[in-house]
């Protein structure tokens, strides 16, 4: 039966009554007394040597404050980088500075040189077009192959070339693989390409700085996923403001999807201009600017290659993947295509033998980083996609294949240095037909058929890693923060219970969920406890929200807090009821004397610790209190299989999506509801991805998808009616929860399975055709069976 | 959006007057325009909006039978009005609801997007269109990719739509903007077909006259096997090669029979 309360129940959103009304308060509906406007000015070349810049004439239009230059920035610092990366040579990565605003050169189309500050956003606008900027055109590096050639265009002239890293993974067993593959019954091979995609969250980034010459002090408003981040990336290396001078509010955030992680140059342009300034400033990213200034995702170049032998034993497995940074590091850009991707090339399955090698490659486009999923899509990707076409190529039912080669006994310890604690494959495979009425596909492709169109079904198997993740692992895998989470759960003296946590909701509900995991160890209701989130100020020290990390790693880090809050409280319990705490059991939200009728009410006990006229001073401090910190002891993995059933139009190749199964394992579950939502929209982000985005240069490197009219976002009739379960329970064996994480699971399992369900359509209808590189546009389709 | 005036004359006449100035630029339901200036890629000083002359609005039939709209009347009002059954589908696929009710078919027209819907109907249906200084014939009226026959200062005030006896639309949509990769109107009249095909010519909307000879003959799918479209002087982009958008031209023209038949 369904819960009506705490962990388990499909509790209504509590912020969707602000969203849905147009009551939430977002970045950009803060407006500041006094308020001032910024206006960046982008290049609108690739790749280009600033001559000059001549600001006198926009300096003299009307409203106009400031116009600032690179020169401006001299003293302080360039945008940092969270990830370093060590090569399969031993060498750290080549790292370029990545300045506020562009010093001598720039290097994307985008790249900011100029800011105009002004009375209001128009004048802004106005002066930022009347500035002389004189740039010399330079050859642009846009193909990922070409900018590795000998004697290529260097995005950086002071690095020695456009590699950034080669990182071989495992090292060590790179002969190893090398001699599977070469003697194995049957190699897969694959070359495909992983499409660059932009977030487009709905809303666009926004920073407004503002600076109290009275206390010193720094506040920034901004688009962020991660405030405390910002303050220490920001802070510390790029404007030397210490963290008790510098605050960072990150409010009601319109969607995030990885693009909002990273410390962007109009957060530390905004902060430091208000201080030059001596006004608040402001900016707000048009739709345009986002398109060229907010990290975009993917944009991976991969062969792969899957041994088999004769039975269908997966033997070993090989990756060559070229992986775009754009012209600068974005904050964990390094990270996306080696740690968390190489590591989960396992995928489900027990390939004995795994080499990765990634070359991480500067052009001249805009900073690449973690979108939606962040690497584990990427692997999953070329995985699920060489096990299908392996399948093809040997005659084995895909699903088959799939299972001959499960993992079915954990912990498992994969060739890629990771260990996966629980998971049930065979359960979520057979969960997935029994949803799709696989056994019934035959019946609905005849009647296709007949109707002059190809139907197809495809899967995918997925697993990720979330819950990022324990902080001596990732330090030394070249991390250069922490990556635990905080809370602070602070009762009141009348029993309400604020709860501070370092993660940030930007759409995800934790305002529903966390106060449910609260109210269910308290027996408290719902209504009583509030999350507080996005301010520096009010929440400690918290690595924010990303990787699907914020209920198993947040989750905890308010679990440990409430513990140790209920702990205590039992102390004054005991001491009310004249009985030794071992004795104190709660409930119900009440304390009572085991095997007795004696008990007194949360509220009670509350009251007493701000009131503690009758209470043991002497043993407990007054007042209920306690902040956690917790640090995982290992990723999570949640796991699940997808499956896509699709026609094909073989007259125009148009794929119509006509069903999308999706069956995760998620480990225990705080909230069905939101848990489906969150898949829901995964679903729509991988089936975009596989279907209709692209974010496309022209060679001069122009982005020709530059705006909703050419940049093909889903639209609600693009997709199905979801399928979607989650009864399919391992729960994780190191988090007190048990839980594994949701955010990222539809944007992993979904491409995959939709690539596969249109190959599948199109081998049913006599073409020869194993691969279509994303999105599955229908002129794509047509050109493959065209081929 | 640089500063401009705005001009909301309620007579043709008015208007007409209004454009005589340089500066002055027309603005009809402005889903094309209100864009380009908000990305500042225009500059007119005064806009002449159209939208609030009551005489260019609402839709007649006249004594011939043809369906008269007149040139400020919105894309909803043609969707609804169903005397023309395939014109007013095609309207109700144009855009979204928010375009329905803002765009007009004078707009549309005088504007003539390779890629707009509108011109297709109105090449189609023989359409005759008229300005506060003349009647323009459609096969006269549409002269290339955003270039019409209009003069400067001249205003679309009407579009007489003779009725076919059958008649289809089929716009294949270009998956971001849902505008036609290629759409197709075929209309088959007492004395012929006529196909008229926007979105995929570099020359905006033209007649397929191979097609139409064809159909004329054997009003079914089957007249156009053997046919083809060259590509070249097709459009080619990120969404379809010219050689795709050619094989769409006759993919939609037998869609458009099939149903219409």
């Amino acid at each position: 039966m369904p819960k009506d309360g705490g962990i388990g129940a499909s509790s209504k959103r509590r912020e969707d009554l602000r969203f849905l009304t147009g009551r939430g308060k977002y970045t950009d509906d803060i407006n500041l007394q006094n308020q001032t406007h910024a206006y960046f000015v982008r290049s609108d070349v690739a790749h280009g040597t600033i001559n000059s810049i001549d600001t006198s004439a926009a300096e003299a239009m009307p409203g106009v404050l400031r116009v600032f230059t690179a020169k401006d920035f001299e003293a302080v610092g360039g945008i940092p980088c969270g990830w370093q990366i060590t090569d399969r040579h031993g060498e750290v990565m080549q790292e370029p500075k990545h300045p506020v605003l562009a010093e001598g050169k720039v290097r994307h189309v985008g790249d900011p040189i100029a800011v105009v500050v002004a009375e209001t956003q128009a004048q802004a606008r106005d002066a930022g077009e009347a500035l002389d900027i004189d740039i010399t055109e330079l050859p642009a590096v846009i193909d990922m192959r070409d900018a590795l050639k000998d004697g290529a265009t260097k995005v950086h002239d002071d690095l020695t070339s456009n590699l950034c890293y080669d990182w071989g993974f495992v090292e060590e067993n790179r002969d190893a693989v090398d001699e599977a593959i070469k003697g194995a019954h049957h190699v897969t091979t694959l070359e495909l390409t992983n499409n660059r995609l932009v977030a487009n969250p709905m809303e666009p980034r926004v920073a407004v700085g503002d600076y109290d010459f009275s206390t010193d002090e720094h506040t920034l408003y901004t688009t962020s996923q991660n405030p405390h981040v910002i303050r220490l990336l920001m802070g510390a290396f790029v404007l030397g403001i210490p963290e008790h001078k510098l605050r960072v509010v990150a409010p009601d955030v319109g969607g995030g999807f990885g693009t909002k992680i990273f410390h962007y140059a109009e957060e530390a342009f905004c902060t430091f201009a208000a201080k030059e300034i001596g006004r608040p400033v402001k900016w707000t990213s048009s739709r345009s600017e986002a398109f060229m200034s907010d990290a975009h995702g993917r944009d991976h170049v991969t062969k792969i290659e899957l041994a088999l032998d004769k039975d269908g034993n997966f033997l070993a497995l090989r990756t060559d993947t070229l992986a775009n940074m754009g012209a600068y590091l974005s904050t964990f850009a390094p990270s996306v295509p080696t740690w968390l991707h190489g590591t989960l090339m396992a995928g489900n399955y027990k390939t004995p033998l795994i080499y990765v090698n990634v070359k991480a490659v500067f052009t001249n486009t805009v900073p690449v980083d973690a979108y939606r999923g962040a690497g584990r899509p990427e692997a999953t990707f070329q995985l699920e996609r060489v096990v299908d076409k392996a399948a093809r190529e040997m005659g084995i039912d895909p699903v088959e294949l799939r299972r001959k080669n499960f993992i079915t006994e954990f912990p498992y310890a994969t060739p890629v240095a990771v260990e996966y604690d629980t998971g049930d494959y065979h359960a979520t495979m057979d969960k997935l037909l029994e949803m799709s009425d696989h056994a019934g596909f035959d019946t609905r492709a005849a009647e296709s058929k007949k109707n002059g169109k190809l139907r197809g079904f495809g899967i995918s198997h997925y697993i990720e890693a979330c819950g990022i993740a324990p902080s001596n692992l990732v330090g030394q895998l070249g991390a250069r923060a922490g990556l635990y989470e905080s809370a602070t759960v602070r009762v009141n003296a009348t029993g309400s219970i604020s709860v501070m946590t370092g993660s940030h909701s930007h759409g995800q509900g934790h305002e529903t969920s966390f106060a449910q995991v609260v109210a269910d160890m308290i027996g408290i209701d719902e209504s009583q406890i509030d999350i507080v989130h996005g301010d520096t100020a009010k929440t400690p020290m918290g690595m924010g929200t990303y990787g699907s990390r914020s209920i198993a790693v947040g989750g905890s880090a308010m679990v440990k807090a409430t513990e140790k809050i209920i702990n205590k409280a039992k102390k004054i319990a005991a001491h009310l009821l004249e009985a030794s705490d071992a004795d104190i059991e709660l409930k119900d939200g009440a304390f009572s004397v085991a095997g007795t009728d004696k008990s007194v009410a949360w509220g009670d006990v509350t009251l007493a610790a701000y009131v503690p006229h009758n209470y043991p001073l002497e043993d407990i401090e007054p007042g209920l209190e306690e902040t956690a910190f917790y640090d995982p002891a290992n990723f999570t993995y949640p796991s699940g299989g997808y499956g896509c059933e699709v026609e094909v139009d073989p007259e125009t190749g148009k794929v119509t999506v006509l069903g999308f199964y999706a069956a995760d394992d998620f480990g225990n579950i705080v909230n069905p509801m939101i848990v489906e939502g969150q898949v829901h929209g995964g679903l729509a982000q991988g089936i975009g991805q596989a279907l209709l985005e692209n974010c496309a240069y022209d060679a001069e490197g122009q982005i020709l998808s530059g705006s909703y009219m050419d940049y093909a976002m889903p639209r609600a009739d693009d997709l199905p009616m979801f399928n979607v379960d989650h009864s399919c329970i391992t729960p994780c064996t190191h988090n007190p929860l048990g839980v594994k994480g949701c955010g990222e699971a539809g944007a992993i399992g979904s491409p995959p399975a939709l690539v596969n369900a249109v190959i599948d359509a199109l081998q049913r209808g006599g073409h020869d055709v194993t691969h279509i590189d994303m999105p599955l546009s229908p002129d794509r389709v047509w050109a493959a069976m065209n081929g | 959006m640089y500063n401009f005036e705005i001009n909301r004359p309620s007579t043709i006449a008015d208007a007409v007057k209004a454009l005589a100035s340089d500066e002055a630029q027309a603005l009809g339901g402005g889903q094309t325009l209100i864009p380009t200036l908000k990305q500042r890629l225009a500059s007119p000083e005064t806009l002449v909006s159209l939208t609030g002359i009551d005489e260019m609005k609402g839709i007649c039939v006249d004594d011939d039978g043809r369906l008269c709209v007149g040139g400020a009347t919105i894309h909803a009002d043609v969707a609804a009005d169903g005397r023309y059954p395939a014109l007013s589908a095609m309207a109700s696929h144009i855009g979204d609801p928010a375009v329905r009710n803002r765009g007009t078919i004078g707009g549309s027209i005088a504007n003539n997007d390779p890629a707009a819907c509108y011109p297709a109907a109105v090449l189609a249906s023989n359409a005759t269109v008229v300005t506060n200084t003349r009647e323009i014939d459609a096969d006269d009226y549409f002269q290339g990719m955003f270039t019409t026959a209009l003069e400067e200062g001249e205003i679309v005030t009407e579009v007489k739509f003779p009725v076919p006896e059958v008649a289809n639309y089929q716009k294949f949509v270009q998956p971001a903007s849902r505008f036609a990769l290629v759409g197709v109107f075929v209309a088959k009249f007492s004395d012929g077909v006529r196909v008229a095909v926007t979105g995929a010519s570099e020359d905006g909307v033209f007649r397929w006259t191979d097609a139409e000879a064809a159909l004329s003959d054997n009003f079914s799918a089957d007249a156009l096997e053997g046919l083809s479209v060259s590509a070249d002087g097709m459009m080619s982009d990120l969404h379809g090669s010219a050689a795709y958008r050619a094989h769409l031209v006759k993919v939609m023209t037998g869609r458009a029979v099939t149903p219409a038949a």
